[in-house]
């Protein structure tokens, strides 16, 4: 690996960010468009060969220093880039993504006046992504954890002139700084241990201190469990995990290429990332490992089971992305690195095309959003139909087992499933029916969308959006329900990274499932690479293998019952079970359960240290204060200057007598 | 027998006054321009008297100083008055208030 091309491949989208952003409207749309997505071009074309060269087994791990960085007391480390197969992964991911997305951008904001900021968010969100991956040691890890979500609210809020718009960024950035305070104390619990923040220096140390314990709020505790459930509580912050997931549906206010690329495809795995990288030291706290492998199963089942009642076609496939978060860490907390890698590596695949295709959709009905109003639309945008189609098959995990050959979900989810069961302990069984539960709910509520958006009658009159563009009520468009609205194919920048990412939502999981699962050479020790559980996941009993295809067919099954065969079993559902209808269709109640815990007591004590703290007593003593003491005090002086001579000498003569009697005493 | 008692007695009686004749007065600012004569001129009463007692010739000539210095005073005075009661077209001390604060 030749080190210069490392350093361009992170530094290049900084730089096409610097010149974008502040040449903003001084270069013009075009130019800035051209700068940013020739730059992650170029940097994808270069990730591409460090990955293959790690696949063929011919690569090894390379340390990039770049900066000296801290040297303050024991607190010593430098500004370093790690390139080995486990961030080389990461660097196919993240750029080819974000490249698609950029394409994929020209098209979407085609229309929007603001398109140099745009572009220059997305590559300055690419290199701090980037920093977080190649971080040689906490810190710098921390730095590109906080670029990343800097750049998330910015992007979020990017039409910044709409309410939610605003509110969902404020809450995307509160909730992530929840989890990243469990991240900073997990980094300074670290260095308390082990005396350094470089990561090798750690993972080198991590098992000699397996027996450790530490006291922590008046317990004795593992102090290995302790920091990595605090680091994990990180993980959970940035990656949406149940607890804090509640930023991801609504970070959706942001524009579709940001959602596909940001909250699908890479930001929010980065969580996932970190605890991969820090897999030898979780191996050695059994019970973070436990609360990791919990909390994605129930994170799993929870986003799973909400995806299925949301009628907004991206708050849908938000769900599904925290849902398929909750496999990766499911994965993790069991011990298998490799596959939960593998869902990361295939899930940026096609999550990113479902989002993308759901973009174009929402371009093609004029920003309508909710999918109660599509319907029909599989003559009308055929290629965004095929796409969304292949996204679809990926993500229930299609695949014919015999052959060995499916669709990139089916190598990924039935390996999770699969070393979920084999690690044997009730953990794992848990893990497992979970999974398979939530298997089925991916099916149902993924093939629901793709029936009630390209499949049946249209409804598109329904819609405030259509019915803006055509200009007619309902009742005037009569019995003609599309209103005479024409959807539009989306344009080719929009086409092609269609193209690409199905390509790679059909081949990914097939080409690389090898490499990623069964290959302790490709990780080369970047994971930690348990042998014996993958040689327990191959032995797995038949009916396992098969438990995803099972259920994905069943999902497909109960999906067009619902929703082709007889469309009214919907309707006949929430009827039958209304309470547990509401209690899916307003999440859980999660959002509600904050507010009445944090959002309205932080509001109430807000207020008060306001009213009563910076207005009572830093105002009214402090700056009021005194300016009332100067008013008050320059009131009375003024009186003394009368303007009258006769008054004046006085004065002077009292002074006068006053200093001759001084002088005299 | 006049003694230098009587001197210092008038001096200071005209010196207070002068002193009063410039805060009491509330009329003219004439006034006060005579008011501060009289007190220079009380100045100099003390002064030659000084001068005459103690055979020190020093004392007269800086009463003659004294002198020059109040006639320059009273015509720098009287020509600020002048303009100033074509300006504001008074010069009653009542009125002279424009540097009040």
């Amino acid at each position: 690996m030749n080190p210069a091309f490392i350093l361009i491949i992170v530094f290049l989208p900084l730089l096409a960010a610097i010149v974008g952003g502040l040449g903003n409207r001084a270069l013009g749309n075009t130019a800035v468009k051209v700068i940013t997505t020739g730059a992650l071009f170029v940097s994808c074309a270069l990730s591409w060969p460090i990955f293959l060269s790690f696949v063929a087994g011919d690569a090894t791990a390379t340390v990039v220093p770049v900066l000296q960085w801290v040297q303050s007391g024991d607190l010593s480390f430098d500004w370093a880039l790690r390139v080995d197969a486990l961030t080389a992964v990461m660097l196919v991911v993240i750029n080819s993504v974000s490249a698609l997305v950029h394409l994929y951008s020209w098209g979407y904001m085609d229309e929007d006046p603001d398109q140099p900021r745009f572009f220059a968010y997305l590559s300055l969100f690419t290199f701090a992504m980037l920093m977080l991956v190649t971080a040689d040691n906490l810190i710098q890890m921390f730095f590109g954890w906080e670029g990343v979500g800097l750049a998330s609210y910015l992007l979020i809020g990017f039409w910044f002139r709409k309410p939610t718009a605003n509110a969902a960024a404020i809450k995307a950035f509160v909730v992530n700084r929840v989890g990243d305070m469990g991240f900073m104390l997990g980094i300074f619990g670290t260095f308390l241990v082990f005396g350094t923040v470089s990561i090798p220096e750690i993972l080198a140390a991590a098992p000699s201190m397996s027996g450790a314990t530490i006291g922590f709020l008046g317990y004795r505790m593992h102090t290995m469990d302790i920091l990595c459930i605090l680091l994990f509580i990180g993980a959970m912050g940035k990656s949406a995990q149940l607890g804090l997931h509640t930023w991801l549906p609504d970070a959706m206010e942001g524009p579709t290429p940001v959602s596909a690329l940001i909250h699908a495809a890479t930001m929010v795995t980065a969580g996932v990332f970190m605890v991969c990288r820090l897999s030898p030291m979780f191996e050695t706290a059994p019970i973070a490992l436990g609360m990791v492998t919990f909390v994605g199963a129930a994170t799993c089942l929870f986003a799973a089971t909400v995806a299925t009642t949301q009628w907004d076609i991206k708050r849908v496939i938000a769900y599904s992305t925290c849902s398929q978060l909750g496999y990766m860490f499911f994965a993790v907390g069991v011990g298998a690195y490799g596959a939960a890698m593998f869902h990361l590596f295939t899930h940026a695949f096609f999550k990113a095309l479902l989002f993308l295709g759901a973009g174009s959709v929402i371009h093609a009905m004029h920003h309508e959003q909710d999918m109660r109003y599509y319907g029909g639309l599989r003559q009308k945008i055929p290629i965004t139909f095929w796409a969304m189609l292949i996204g679809t098959l990926a993500i229930t995990g299609v695949g014919i087992y015999w052959l060995g050959a499916g669709f990139a979900g089916f190598h990924s989810k039935d390996a999770i499933l699969e070393v979920a069961f084999a690690r044997g302990t009730e953990l794992g069984q848990f893990a497992f029916w979970v999974g398979v539960f939530s298997a089925l709910l991916t099916s149902f509520y993924s093939w629901r969308l793709m029936f009630l958006t390209f499949w049946g009658k249209p409804r598109w009159i329904e819609s405030e959006h259509i019915q803006h563009s055509v200009h007619k009520t309902p009742e005037e468009a009569g019995a003609d329900t599309t209103g005479g609205y024409h959807p539009h194919e989306s344009p080719p920048s929009m086409l092609v990274p269609l193209a690409l990412l199905s390509t790679g939502a059909v081949f990914a999981g097939w080409a690389f499932s090898h490499a990623f699962l069964d290959s302790a050479e490709f990780w080369g020790g970047s994971i930690f690479y348990n042998e014996n559980l993958i040689h327990a996941m191959h032995e797995v009993p038949l009916l396992v293998k098969l438990s995803a295809s099972i259920v994905m067919l069943l999902g497909l099954f109960i999906a067009y019952m619902a929703y082709i065969r007889d469309t009214s079993i919907p309707g006949k559902f929430v009827e039958q079970f209304r309470n547990l209808h509401s209690f899916l269709y307003n999440k859980w109640y999660f959002d509600e359960l904050y507010n009445l815990i944090f959002v309205r007591p932080a509001f109430w004590f807000g207020r008060k240290l306001w009213k009563i703290g910076d207005e009572g007593i830093i105002d009214r003593f402090g700056p009021n204060g005194a300016a009332w003491l100067v008013l008050k005090g320059t009131g009375a002086a003024k009186k003394l200057q009368s303007g009258y001579l006769t008054s004046y000498a006085l004065i002077m003569l009292l002074g006068l007598i006053a200093a001759v009697t001084w002088v005299l005493m | 027998m006049i003694g230098i008692e009587h001197y210092i007695v008038v001096s200071a009686t005209l010196f207070v006054l002068g002193v009063l004749g410039i805060f009491l007065n509330r009329k003219n600012i004439i006034v006060i321009l005579m008011a501060i004569e009289l007190i220079l001129l009380s100045v100099n009463i003390n002064l030659v008297a000084f001068s005459a007692f103690l055979g020190d010739l020093t004392g007269q000539v800086f009463a003659m100083f004294v002198l020059t210095v109040a006639a320059g005073e009273a015509a720098i005075g009287l020509a600020i008055l002048v303009i100033y009661f074509r300006g504001r077209g008074t010069i009653a001390v009542d009125d002279v208030n424009r540097m009040k604060g």
